[in-house]
Order: C-alpha cells, then structure tokens, then sequence
C-alpha cells in the first residue's frame, strides 16, 4: 500500500506543478470570468470606442403618422436609434441619401384604404430590431385608427385584442415540470461538456504518462520496486485526483463569478444554484467518475503498448471515437431522451457515463435504471482492471513497433507469466 | 545464502532467449555477466527481478524466492537509463529510495552522502534534462544504491561515463561489495571485467558458454603466447611442433600455441644458440576468450 500511495503522490503533484498544468487552469479560470462578464466588457469597450452615437432613421411620413409614431417609440428612453421627421416632398432621392449615409435607415410610410403600408429600407446586413419596432408601434396606430373609425371602445378593443391562455403539460410519468426541464437541461448541457471534456483529456493525460515512463524506462525502475498493478492503479489515482482538483477549482471559480455578477441576475433563474435538483449534481460526480476511471483504465492499457510518445494518440484514437459517439448520442438525446437508442445505449459501458447521465437529468427515471447502469460500468471497470493489469505487466517491458493487436496478444502472454 | 540462479530457462514462443543458466553469487561478491548483444543478459536480470517468471529453473535470494519484500533489496541500474527528465535530481531519488522501503529523512540522508562522494552535489535541484549525460549516469547509479541495497545489479554499469568518473564508480563499486552486497554486472568490457569480477558466466545465444572463476577460466583455457627476446633467428625455431602462428616483434616474436609444456621446450633450444634476454608464458585474456567463444556460436 505504501508504493500505492507514493506512486500516486508523486503522479499527482508533478503534474500539478507541472507549467502546463497550471497554464491550462489559470486560463480555464481566467477564460470564465471573461466569458461571464462579456456583457459589461463590450459595454465597456463601446463606450471607449464611441460606437454608441445612435443611429438615425428617418421617417417619410405625413405630420400625423409620425406625430404618433414617435410619441410611441419616444416612451423607452433606451431606444438606440432616433427618428427624423422628413416630409414627403423633402425627401427627394432618399435611396440616394441614405447610400451617402446621411441616415443609418429609411422608412416610407403611406395610409391607403385605411391599412397602413411601410417600406423599411437598410444598408445594413443585421438589422432586425429596428424593422421590428416600427412595425410593431405601427400596427397599434393602425389599432387604434380602426377603432376610432369603427367607434370601439377601450374595452371591446381589450377584449378584442385578448391572447388565449395556453399552457402545455406532459403527463409521461418520467418527465419533468416544464420549469425543471428548463433548469436541468442548462445544467446537464453544461456537465455533459464537463464530463466529456474531463474524460478525453484525463485519459490521454494518463496514456501518454505511461507511454513517457516507458519510453524513458523509468518504467523498470518503478515496476522492479512496485508491481505494474499497483503503479497503473496508484497512476489512476493520482490523475482523477488531479481531475478532481481541477475541476473543483474550475467549478469554483464559474460559481464565483456567476454569482458575483449583477448582471446576470435576470438569467440566473436558468442557473439558479440553490433550486438545482441536488441529485444532478451527484449524478454528475458519480457520472464522471465512472467515466473517468472507465476510459482511464483502458487508456492506461492502451499506454502500456506504445514504446514511443509519438504513438499514443494512434493507440488511443480508438477510444476517441468511443467517447465522441456518445458525445453525439447525447446531444441527440437533449431533445429525445426518450429515444430508444438513447435508452439502449445508456446501459452500454462505454456511452453510459455521458447518455445515462443526460437521461437522469432530463427524466425523472425509477431508481434501478441509474443503479443499473452504474452497476454494469463497475463491472465493466472491474473487468478491464483485471484484463489491463495483465496486458500491462507484459506490455511494460515490450518494446519495438506498435501493432495494437499482435501487441495486445503478446502482451497478454507475457503479463500471464 | 545469496543469490542461486539454477538451471533457469527462459523461452518466448519458439525463441530461448536463456537457456539452462546457473551461477550463485555470494555476499561480498561481484559476478561478472557477459555476453555479447542480445545474448540473454537482460532477461535473466529481469527474472531475478521478478518481472519476467523462467519458464523453467529456479531463482532464490537467501534460500527465498525473491518476493515482494526481497526486491526491496535489491538494487538495479536498468542498461536502458530512465529518470525522469522533468524531476529534479533530489526529489527523483529520494522518490525511488522511498519506493523502496526507505524512510524520507533516511533518503535524504543517504542523498547527501552520495552527492558528495559522486561529486555532483550541485545538481541537486537541478532537473536531470539539464544535466550531461555522464551526470544523468550518475544519477542513475545514484538512484540503484542510494537504498544501501543488499543485491545489486548493474546492467552496463561504465557504458557513458569518462575514465575518470569510471574510476569513481568502481571505487564505490568496491566499497558496497566491502560492506557485504552481492553484485552482478554485465559489461561489454573485458578489462573491467578482469579487474573487478570474482566469477564470471560468458553468455552466447542464452547459454552459458563460460562459468567459474577469471583464474580457473583462463587456466582451462589452453591457448598460449610465449613470449620470447633473444638474437636467435626465429627461423631456427619454427621447426618446433605444436607452434601454430609466429608473431614478429623487434626483439624477438611471439609464438602462439596450444601446448603450454612447448615453453620450456624453446626456451632451452634458444639457450643453446644464444642469449635469451626475455622469456614469458602469457594466458589467453578474458577479451580473447570471449571473441573465440562468442565468435565460435554466432559462426
């Protein structure tokens, strides 16, 4: 147990002290604050680059229409764009004017047969905002016009104007409240990329660790003072340690900053911490985990058959793609998680740390189906320890050209003996 | 007591990388494994490590088979070096003297000992990709005996290092076998060999080819060079049965035979026609040995 516990140690803080490590959280860090506080930042930079001279539109319009268009538009102050009032008869070339970029934009408006027609014109690709207000205080002079001809009155147009009440339910008995959904899915989408991300890079980080002791024959020092299945289990180890470690730093300062930021108050009902089902987020660490120790036992596996570190990431392109394809399965699942390849594929080990993770936090699943999973993921870590430790005492000491499988074979004899 | 190495074989498919090895070493002792490249050396060091188990034979240490608690005392520079380089000198040492079974003062202590002795206590925080190369062999000797191992094993222990730093490490090689360790080594250098081992085994193909003591090993070996310095023309001694090759030198020659009674035999013809100002019987040496019986296997 001592060698466990040194080989560990030493798996972990070199590689937390380690520049690229430490490069890699500062920047993760430092990356979520910049990415939460985009908001004020371009806010910030507009007000310094005086982009917020407010852009002019201008109106061709009789005195009436623009009267009553303006006194709408002028009750928000936040409006970035103002209106000027341009008689017909002034207007002129106003395709010409507005190309001379006297206005950011013109609109023509005309009254015929009591139905209001406007011509929104732009130079700009992106303007959306603008058309949409105009149109949209333009369809309530028309209200209002309409009701004044057809001596309506307040309340028969209240009345008239009324939205139905709609309301959506599913009554599935694994679904959840619409409000739930909402919330859950934010959080799972962003513990899906979490997981994802922290399985991919842990178990390459621990494939090419092996792969660079045994290239450098550290290996035969350490596996003639430790047996290999104690040093590719304390390598383990120390490596989801170190995941651990920085994914609570990294979660830590998300949580800081998004709670830290006034801003985004109005959003945070989608991420509202304390109302998160607390279950995800355990699922969430047994999810990762699993996954990790999964993926990791087989990249250590995998490791231990290179000679060269140049060849890792050909051994290891396999289980990339394992990991990628239930990437994909999962995000197919965001919107089907009810899918049958969704369901299925939550109870194959290798895709059920991210698919049956996004079926747990998207459905209110009965217990055993999680238990079921997660029972056959440790089955499954449990056997490919017992087949890995084997393939790794023997592929520790080959060397010469990788050929994964005549590799995995010889290996296996040699670990046999 | 010691190590027992007993008619160990060790097969991979068809290939039988050693082949029926024995030999013993014995506390205080140093043993000699040659052989040429690819001869099994390796292989049997890795058994007695016991990360490969022989296909047939058996390996003890001290009446043991050599477990879990027998390989901490063992010591073992590996041929291909390995350190880490991104470690610093100090923590990779004291990491592997922990690894085996050392405490962290003990390592620390025993650190600076041999820092100083290999006289590169300024690389101590030092990482080892910093270091020349001869200066990473030292750490890698370092990381093999800084635990005081009671079995030690040096796979090409001189390979790399200046003739200085070879002197240093043989001195300090003599001092762990005068403190009581067993030493096995394996060396493509005869001369190291002739000076250092007790006994030796010459390896070829994995069979043991040579096993005993340097003495009985070159006595059984009935190659002579007599050497002889006299003004008699050599040409009056070639007559001589049994000489198989004559080798001219200013003073005289050298005559080369299998018959080690033929010395005495020219000596006295050359005293009957002349002065004999040098005389000398020499045995083959270790390197001529192992060429013949090196070369022999691989013809």
């Amino acid at each position: 147990m001592r060698e466990f516990w040194l080989i560990l140690k030493q798996a972990f803080w070199t590689k937390a002290k380690s520049t690229a490590f430490l490069v890699t959280t500062g920047l993760l860090i430092a990356g979520i604050f910049l990415l939460v506080n985009v908001p004020i930042i371009l806010d910030r930079v507009s007000s310094v680059t005086g982009s917020d001279a407010r852009e002019v539109v201008a109106v061709i319009a009789d005195d009436a229409t623009f009267a009553a268009l303006s006194e709408r538009s002028n009750a928000s102050e936040e409006e970035p764009f103002e209106w000027v009032h341009v008689p017909k008869d002034e207007a002129g070339d106003a395709k010409a004017r507005l190309l001379e970029e006297e206005w950011d934009a013109y609109v023509t408006i005309d009254e015929r047969d009591g139905v209001l027609h406007a011509a929104y014109a732009t130079t700009k690709m992106a303007d959306a905002m603008k058309p949409r207000v105009v149109e949209e205080a333009l369809q309530s002079i028309q209200t209002e016009r309409t009701a004044d001809r057809l001596q309506l009155k307040d309340d028969e147009v209240g009345a008239l104007l009324a939205p139905v009440v709609f309301e959506t339910k599913n009554v599935s008995p694994s679904a959840k409240s619409e409000e739930e959904l909402l919330q859950s899915s934010v959080l799972v989408y962003v513990l899906m990329f979490v997981i994802y991300f922290a399985v991919i890079m842990y178990s390459s980080m621990i494939a090419t660790e092996v792969a660079t002791e045994k290239s450098s024959r550290v290996m035969e020092i350490i596996i003639s003072s430790a047996s290999p299945v104690k040093h590719m289990f304390a390598k383990v180890f120390g490596i989801g340690l170190l995941g651990i470690v920085q994914l609570l730093l990294i979660e830590g300062a998300g949580y800081i900053a998004i709670t830290k930021n006034k801003q985004l108050e109005q959003y945070t009902e989608l991420v509202d911490f304390s109302a998160v089902n607390g279950w995800t987020i355990a699922y969430a660490f047994i999810f990762f985990l699993l996954g990790y120790f999964l993926y990791a036992t087989l990249a250590a596996l995998l490791g231990s058959l290179v000679s060269r570190t140049e060849d890792v990431q050909q051994m290891i392109m396999p289980m990339t793609l394992l990991i990628i394809i239930a990437f994909f399965i999962s995000v197919f699942g965001m919107n089907n998680p009810e899918h049958a390849i969704v369901v299925w594929t939550s109870y194959i080990p290798f895709f059920a740390p991210l698919v049956m993770f996004l079926r747990v936090g998207l459905l209110d699943l009965p217990m055993w189906q999680p238990l079921l999973s997660i029972g056959i993921m440790i089955a499954t870590i449990v056997v490919l320890g017992v087949f890995g430790a084997r393939i790794y005492r023997g592929g520790v000491l080959m060397y010469g050209p990788s050929r994964t499988l005549k590799d995995l074979k010889n290996a296996f004899r040699l670990g046999k003996e | 007591m010691g190590l027992r190495i007993e008619h160990v074989t060790k097969t991979f498919g068809a290939h039988r990388a050693v082949d029926g090895v024995s030999f013993a070493v014995e506390p205080g002792q140093l043993y000699g494994y040659l052989g040429a490249n690819g001869a099994g050396k390796t292989t049997t060091f890795r058994m007695i490590l016991g990360l490969l188990q022989p296909t047939e034979g058996t390996i003890t240490w001290n009446g043991r088979p050599i477990d879990d608690r027998a390989r901490k005392e063992i010591g073992y520079l590996p041929e291909e070096r390995g350190l880490y380089p991104k470690m610093t000198v100090e923590d990779q040492l004291i990491y592997f003297a922990q690894l085996r079974g050392m405490t962290k003062r003990g390592a620390k202590q025993s650190l600076a000992q041999w820092l100083e002795r290999f006289d590169i206590e300024s690389y101590r925080k030092k990482k080892v990709e910093e270091l020349s190369k001869g200066n990473q062999q030292k750490v890698q000797v370092l990381s093999a005996v800084l635990h005081e191992p009671e079995l030690l094993i040096l796979d090409e222990p001189f390979s790399g290092l200046d003739p200085v730093n070879v002197e240093l490490l043989k001195e300090a090689v003599r001092d762990i076998q005068k403190r009581g360790a067993a030493i096995v080594f394996s060396s493509h250098r005869m001369d190291h060999a002739e000076e250092l081992c007790d006994r030796l085994s010459i390896l070829t193909k994995g069979k043991q080819v040579v096993e005993g003591t340097l003495e009985s090993i070159q006595r059984a070996d009935p190659r002579r060079r007599i050497r002889l310095h006299t003004d008699v023309p050599v040409e009056r001694l070639e007559t001589i049965e049994g000489i198989e090759r004559i080798e001219r030198v200013p003073e005289g020659a050298i005559f080369h035979t299998m018959d080690e009674s033929l010395g005495q035999m020219l000596l006295r013809e050359a005293m009957k026609e002349g002065t004999v100002t040098h005389f000398e019987v020499e045995r083959a040496s270790l390197e001529q040995i192992f060429i013949e019986k090196v070369g022999e296997s691989h013809a």
